[in-house]
């Protein structure tokens, strides 16, 4: 009965029943319920057909990107290993001075611990925090296991005269509970003293906040200078008849779909000492032999490469938005005695702001997250922040840092998204 | 674009230049993609035009590293190219192996992310879809959140989300899944990854189409009298063709260049093209890569090729001329 709940076949009514009442479809129901019925029926039929991609989509991305969160703010290394430490953690304030309670529950951890071979998990946990830590717990709980005698303060200090660090126990609070915000702040180069005051960490080790800056700077100088490589060719390609500019649209499709690995590694060719760049600027007398410049492994590297792979991004919506201006207006402005530059600034480049805003957005948006690029060709000072995370997932096997910093990075990259939504909105994305 | 001939010679001056910077742009754009396939015929182990190679030398050039490709990763590479040969060179070969998987993963893949997408784009595309904006935006996230971030949350969820061990759904699934029952290092996990990275491709490129799509030419179908899956299929279907298909191959060109999220998801049973540029690009820079790179060149040729043709088919079917 499908057939019935379509609005063209039940808005049938009877002649004369017009004037008697509320309208009745055929067989007499209100019309209201009735349009009511198949408007529901319209609707539900269109959600299942988005259903099965909508269950897929949370499946395999909303739950793993939901996972990664919980890992940010959930770490149980320590608290689940060392349950006595983390019982008197939690019925003293933070700062109270380690006493002989606290070393006998340290030294039964310890015990416990070593004997479970989960040691070496509770040692990792602070080492996060506390840089060469990991040997202390491991060494100790090894001692521990050979016996040692009350007190146990005195013993433990005596085993490793570190176990009086301040540091270490402000290290041990944070982690003595599975949920914290410690990664967080780990992420913005601060951490908590002894008394559970926020502070900076160690110079030496404040990096996270500078590389943050640099992704956005480095991001904000790519689009940059996608925009103003990417401005005259669409200019040109917008204005030039229709097949010219079909030809030349190729030479910008092109790049836009040959695999980004394949134009990095050509990119490494090209710019490296003994690579075609720097022979041709010796050739043409601009550098000397000696003088070879260093464009890759650096900063100058990541910049080269990703303007050149991000540079479709740009070209395209401004593109299709300067396809639409009216050349007339320029036209009017310059009879009316505009300059041609007056012509350009006051008519011309204000109707190509939709498109410049969408290029640009999708630039930075698709540039702050850039992983292989940089990893190929940018050296130390051209990582950006994606390499950090990949380092603590690969490296440094510090999952839960990884997990904060990609956390950061998501949030970021989600209100970029939404402003896209509300400026271009995602139906006018267009693919070459 | 011409001049008005009203152009003052300052202004002819500065569109003399104007082109000549375009043309600039141009060069940077397609340059570094041209240089690497004469590069890849260097006869010596360098990433720049030997003195023979610039003097059109035959010596200067040879086609070892296209040989290199076949032959890494044999046996006995040496031996004479009998069919022991081949069957070695298709058993062993690491780049031939990686082209098997590329080409596996890419076409389940797409194939997932182009039979769901679509039915997507069509809901999508009804004026009464609720909530049509949130789920727009849903579904298009696995494109503009950084590769890294999806990597890393699959890598948690794959290591985590297993069937119990032991238990009859395992030895059900353990042929797609791996020892522990884990999607973790699988074929299966790689191909539902690059399916969720293909859907916002479909998506984009099958509402496009839709938008210029008649609604009347389904109702004249239905009034008709076809059933709704003869007017999808005989009506819808033909129409939008060109957009899937266009939308499929964005798919497969995604997953056939992934290669973040294999790092972190996949196992060495997994090795792909993109991943085994990765290890040769991190390693050592040989020029069998620029081999490789120049097929993959002329690979994104006939892409590109034919989405063109696919576009202009479209415009031309669904009575748009080009503007």
């Amino acid at each position: 009965m499908a057939s019935s709940l379509d609005p063209h076949a039940v808005i049938v009514t009877e002649a004369g029943s017009v004037s008697e009442g509320p309208l009745t479809t055929a067989d007499g129901q209100p019309l209201q319920k009735a349009l009511a019925r198949s408007s529901r029926a319209a609707r539900r039929r269109a959600f299942w057909l988005v259903a099965p991609l909508l269950a897929f989509i949370v499946i395999t991305f909303v739950i793993p990107i939901g996972q990664l969160l919980y890992r940010s703010v959930h770490n149980d290394g320590f608290s689940a290993n060392m349950p006595e430490i983390s019982a008197w953690f939690a019925v003293t304030e933070p700062g109270t001075a380690p006493d002989e309670a606290a070393f006998t529950a340290l030294a039964a951890d310890l015990l416990a611990a070593s004997e479970a071979r989960s040691i070496g998990t509770v040692g990792t946990r602070i080492n996060y925090d506390v840089p060469g830590t990991r040997s202390l717990f491991t060494s100790t709980g090894r001692q521990v296991r050979r016996g040692i005698e009350p007190p146990y303060q005195a013993a433990l200090l005596e085993i490793d005269a570190e176990w009086g660090d301040a540091e270490i126990w402000a290290a041990m609070r944070g982690a003595s509970t599975p949920y914290t915000d410690g990664f967080y702040l780990a992420s913005v180069d601060r951490t908590r003293d002894i008394d559970g005051n926020v502070t900076m960490v160690a110079e030496h080790r404040q990096v996270y906040v500078m590389l943050f800056l640099r992704t956005l700077w480095l991001s904000g100088l790519i689009t940059a200078l996608t925009f103003l490589l990417g401005f005259p060719v669409a200019h040109l390609l917008a204005t030039l008849p229709m097949r010219k500019s079909n030809l030349l649209m190729i030479l910008v499709l092109l790049p836009f779909w040959t695999s980004l690995l394949v134009r990095t590694s050509s990119w490494m060719v090209l710019l490296q000492q003994q690579g075609v760049v720097n022979d041709l600027l010796v050739w043409l007398g601009v550098i000397d032999d000696g003088g070879r410049l260093a464009m890759m492994y650096n900063q100058a590297g990541t910049i080269i490469a990703m303007t050149h792979i991000l540079l479709p991004f740009m070209i395209l919506p401004l593109y299709s938005v300067m396809r639409t201006i009216n050349p007339a207006y320029v036209r009017a402005a310059r009879s009316l005695g505009a300059t041609s530059w007056t012509a350009f600034r006051r008519v011309y480049f204000p109707q190509t702001l939709p498109g410049l805003g969408a290029g640009a957005l999708l630039v930075f948006i698709l540039a702050v997250g850039y992983y292989i690029t940089p990893a190929l060709v940018g050296g130390s000072s051209g990582q950006l922040i994606s390499n950090m995370i990949a380092e603590h997932m690969t490296g440094t096997l510090n999952w839960s840092m990884a997990a904060a910093l990609a956390a950061i990075l998501l949030a970021g990259v989600l209100i970029l998204y939404w402003v896209y939504d509300r400026l271009v909105g995602i139906d006018n994305l267009k693919l070459g | 674009m011409a001049l008005p001939s009203y152009a003052s010679p300052l202004e002819r001056i500065w569109h003399r230049s104007y082109l000549v910077i375009c043309a600039l742009i141009f060069i940077f754009l397609i340059a570094p993609i041209l240089v690497i396939i004469p590069l890849s015929f260097n006869a010596a182990r360098f990433f720049t035009f030997t003195r023979e190679m610039l003097s059109f030398d035959p010596a200067g050039y040879s086609m070892q590293w296209y040989d290199t490709l076949a032959t890494f990763g044999m046996a006995s590479p040496d031996a004479p190219r009998d069919a022991n040969w081949f069957a070695d060179m298709w058993a062993n070969a690491k780049w031939v192996n990686a082209a098997k998987n590329s080409v596996l993963i890419g076409i389940l893949s797409t194939a997932l992310a182009t039979v769901l997408g679509t039915l997507a784009a069509l809901g999508l595309s009804r004026p009464e879809m609720p909530f049509r904006r949130l789920i727009m935006a849903t579904l298009i996230s696995p494109m503009i959140v950084p590769l890294i971030i999806t990597a890393t949350g699959l890598f948690f969820f794959y290591s985590s989300a297993c069937l119990p061990e032991g238990s009859w759904l395992q030895q059900a699934f353990s042929p797609i899944l791996s020892n522990r029952g884990c999607l973790a290092n699988t074929h299966l996990g790689v191909i539902l990854a690059h399916a969720t990275l293909g859907v916002p491709f479909v998506i984009i490129t099958v509402t496009a189409t839709l938008i210029g799509f008649d609604q009347s030419l389904n109702r004249a179908a239905a009034s008709l009298g076809a059933s709704p899956r003869t007017t999808f299929f005989r009506i819808t279907m033909p129409l939008i063709l060109p957009g899937v298909i266009s939308g499929a191959l964005f798919a497969f060109v995604t997953s056939f260049d992934e290669v973040v999220v294999v790092l972190f998801i996949a196992g060495p049973d997994q090795q792909t093209i993109p991943r085994q540029m990765w290890i040769g690009i991190r390693e050592q820079l040989s020029p069998a890569i620029l081999a490789v790179a120049t097929l993959l060149v002329v690979f994104s040729i006939a892409l590109l090729a034919t989405v063109e043709i696919l576009r202009r088919r479209s415009e031309r079917i669904r009575g748009i001329t080009p503007s």
